[in-house]
């Protein structure tokens, strides 16, 4: 049962990947990804790891991915990029160089892992997959999970001093009428 | 019985296919999906060996992916969208002022 959900499962992640990379519309290159994202979510249920399953929904299918159908749709959905090519035989090329890539990452993977067996219990403690992410969480990596919190603070600062609209003109006698414009940032 | 090299090696040709989405494509805000199918490729090695090792730390880590992921996107698609306002293209071959 396991082997076949594996298998089923790994030809919808291989092939919504490449249906995002192929498709010539944004908005099909972003539902493929959400696709390729649930296929991932069941490999981590696979392997045992319900908590990242449970967040990969969440926040990659749930919140970056309308992030980036949103902006999609800010910039125009029917905007399909032109077939020529600016860079000669760059299709080619990245192809040769992309299949290069996936060969000697399988060949190594096979050569290295090819032996490698799974440990025979899931790395859950008895209370369960949340609850030991957690403990680890803000035992062992309380600082790094305190980094992330300034991460995430710098990025959201960062995106509305990126997002906000210049002003037109600097006016200093003005009493600064754009000032009620929302940030704008995405 | 699925082994680990099966995980391994798909999370190698997703990555590989990100590659190719990244190299291939022109619109910026695909070779940002794009980045983020590799990270999710890296995020499957991580929970795979964290499996293998019968630890949690490897998900932990994948956790950290996720959430630098999620800020990365934001920050990335903020400046695709103001980039967009001054030139009014999504084409990352659009954006050359500092080509020489």
């Amino acid at each position: 049962m396991e082997k076949y959900l594996f298998w089923v499962m790994a030809v919808t992640a291989l092939l919504s990947g490449l249906g995002m990379v192929m498709a010539r519309n944004a908005v099909h290159s972003a539902l493929m990804l959400v696709v390729n994202f649930f296929a991932l979510a069941v490999f981590y249920v696979l392997l045992g790891a319900h908590f990242l399953a449970a967040v990969q929904i969440i926040v990659y299918a749930g919140a970056i991915m309308v992030l980036f159908l949103f902006v999609i749709m800010l910039m125009g959905v029917q905007r399909e990029e032109p077939a020529d090519e600016p860079i000669r035989f760059q299709r080619p090329l990245a192809l040769l160089a992309g299949g290069a890539l996936g060969g000697l990452l399988v060949f190594v993977i096979r050569t290295s892992f090819g032996l490698a067996r799974f440990a025979e219990q899931a790395g859950s403690s008895s209370a369960g997959n949340a609850q030991g992410i957690g403990r680890a969480l803000f035992t062992s990596y309380l600082f790094p999970f305190e980094v992330t919190s300034i991460l995430l603070i710098v990025a959201a600062i960062g995106v509305v001093v990126i997002g906000r609209r210049e002003p037109e003109s600097e006016e200093p006698a003005a009493p600064a009428p754009a000032s009620s414009e929302p940030g704008g940032g995405p | 019985m699925t082994q680990p090299v099966q995980y391994l090696a798909l999370a190698g040709l997703l990555f590989a296919v990100g590659a190719i989405g990244a190299l291939v494509r022109r619109s910026s805000v695909v070779i940002l999906m794009s980045i983020e199918l590799m990270l999710n490729a890296v995020n499957l090695t991580f929970v795979t060996f964290a499996r293998m090792q019968g630890s949690l730390d490897g998900q932990v880590l994948a956790f950290f992916v996720i959430v630098v992921a999620a800020a990365e996107a934001v920050v990335g698609l903020a400046i695709i969208v103001a980039i967009f306002r001054r030139v009014r293209s999504a084409l990352a071959d659009d954006v050359r002022t500092l080509k020489w």
